[in-house]
């Protein structure tokens, strides 16, 4: 296991070295992304529409984070992540039309994402799951927000982080899926479990 | 001074705002173990920083977790406490209250219309769980429980055939344990419940999570060995913090039973995240109260 420093935008080199198990401290942009704006980034798409923000390179966020506005300015209080799995829908395509080079989140994602993470150079990496105050510590500023008519925590919120971390690479571009090869190796040991009597 | 609908307000309130920002104790040493035991470094990397967002909760008295939760009080009253009118008044205002003051995230959403109200009330809501009469108190004691999103999303509900007994319930949870993976935030506390209704079995599961310190036992001692034997099972799956492997998946396993009818079993199995949030206050009819974890 190996720890890095990585800065954005991320290049198809940068995500290629990486491995899971691998600890990554990410300084730069990101963009939060959860469920309403998977689905629009989807509409644009389909209908070839431009987004309003570039995210090759990039990396997004998924995440419904608190943010207050004070003395005019946005101010993120708590910016934990949220449940990856329901994005999966919709993940692949992001990553091959966008140029994505990393997906934060937490619990996990499925094969489709893998899939896309070997073809176009790009990585799943999770963030502790409820750290939000340490989270809104290693954001320092919310440079723009987009879409916010879907609500402040669906909003793609484009953040400036300094360290933010342990990000933990959960899905490579060789395909490897750290968080599925425990599941599966729970399940064989579930079956064992059960095999013997209380 | 005397107790009002407003002292008992202001103590829940302070109820709230003590365990949304602050672990019990039992809880944070629970995971201050898990972490020096780990030797998986990605899920070591994690319960690290599970404690230093703990630890930054404190010092800048900001919600642990950014899901502050479903607010779910579990409500003891004395029979001989005075303000028996204004109780439930009081939890309701005290929600609306905490959540502007904390601040709170606004969570509760009618399913119908999808409408936010934006203060965490609503039709049932904040949950308020009427748990007993003391016929000789003269408190009112409320557990403050600020349940998230994540924890509840895996919860499972199973009747199993009543031949197999204990070693059905033993199926139940570890398959409950599999397929909730890494989504209810590990190392989770987990609460089993065994009844003869469903929601009797969701209840106490749910209670037993919730509401029982880390390292107590169920007084019942074929219940209490079950615990270990099942906490050590699910902790054998390897799930792990995060759902990154290694040896700590669970905390805890709590579970409560209620006798049941010959042709049921019904068992639920619930989920407490990391961020393990209560609180209880207790109002004496002279008005004094204490928040205690
Ligand atoms: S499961 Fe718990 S710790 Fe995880 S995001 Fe939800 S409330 Fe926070």
């Amino acid at each position: 296991m190996a720890e890095y420093k990585l800065k954005t935008p991320l290049s198809e080199e940068d995500v290629r070295k990486l491995r899971a198990g691998d600890i990554v401290y990410l300084t730069g942009v990101i963009y939060t992304a959860r469920d309403a704006a998977h689905r629009r980034i989807m509409e644009y798409l389909k209908a070839g529409k431009p987004l309003p923000f570039d995210l090759r390179n990039g990396a997004i966020y998924h995440c419904g984070p608190v943010v207050a506005k004070k003395d005019g300015q946005w101010i993120v209080v708590a910016g934990g992540p949220t449940t990856s799995t329901r994005m999966e829908l919709y993940e692949y395509d992001v990553i091959e039309k966008l140029g994505v080079r990393m997906v934060i989140g937490k619990g996990g994602m499925g094969k489709k994402t893998a899939e896309a993470c070997v073809k176009y150079g790009a990585v799943y990496v999770t963030y502790t799951g409820g750290a939000a105050v340490l989270a809104a510590q290693s954001i320092k500023r919310v440079i723009d927000v987009h879409w916010l008519d879907l609500g402040i925590p669906e909003a793609v919120w484009v953040l400036e982080v300094e360290n933010f971390g342990p990000l933990v690479v959960a899905i490579d571009s060789t395909g490897r899926n750290l968080i599925e090869e425990v599941v599966e190796k729970s399940v064989k040991k579930k079956e064992e479990l059960l095999r013997k009597p209380l | 001074m005397a107790v009002s609908k407003d002292l008992i307000t202001k103590a829940v309130v302070e109820g709230i705002k003590v365990a949304s920002i602050y672990l019990p104790p039992d809880v944070k040493e629970a995971l201050r173990k898990a972490y020096e035991e780990e030797t998986n470094s990605a899920a070591k990397a994690q319960l690290e920083a599970i404690l230093k967002n703990i630890e930054l909760a404190e010092k800048l008295k900001a919600p642990i977790c950014q899901d502050t939760g479903l607010i779910t009080y579990y409500v003891r009253i004395g029979a001989k406490f005075p303000a028996l009118d204004v109780i439930e008044e009081a939890l309701i205002e005290a929600a609306r209250i905490a959540t502007k003051e904390i601040p709170l995230r606004p969570n509760t959403v009618d399913p119908v219309t999808g409408r936010n109200p934006g203060d965490n009330t609503g039709r049932y809501a904040p949950v308020i769980i009427w748990d007993g009469i003391d016929p000789k108190g003269d408190y009112l004691e409320v557990t403050v429980v600020p349940k998230g999103g994540g924890s509840e999303y895996v919860t499972v509900y199973a009747m199993v055939p009543p031949g197999k007994g204990l070693e059905g319930v033993k199926e139940v949870v570890l398959d409950a344990v599999v397929k909730a993976g890494a989504m209810p935030c590990p190392p989770t506390i987990i609460g089993v419940g065994i009844a003869g209704l469903s929601d009797v079995a969701m209840h106490l599961a749910k209670k037993c999570a919730t509401t029982r310190k880390i390292g107590s036992r169920h007084p019942d001692p074929v219940i209490a060995d079950l615990e270990k034997k099942l906490l050590d099972m699910v902790n054998e799956l390897g799930i792990g913090t995060m759902g990154m492997g290694g040896k700590t998946t669970a905390l805890a396993v709590h579970i409560d039973y209620a006798y049941r009818h010959p042709a049921t079993y019904a068992v639920a199995v619930a989920f407490f995240c990391w961020a393990a949030r209560r609180a209880t206050v207790t109002i004496k009819s002279t008005g004094e109260y204490t928040v205690t974890q």
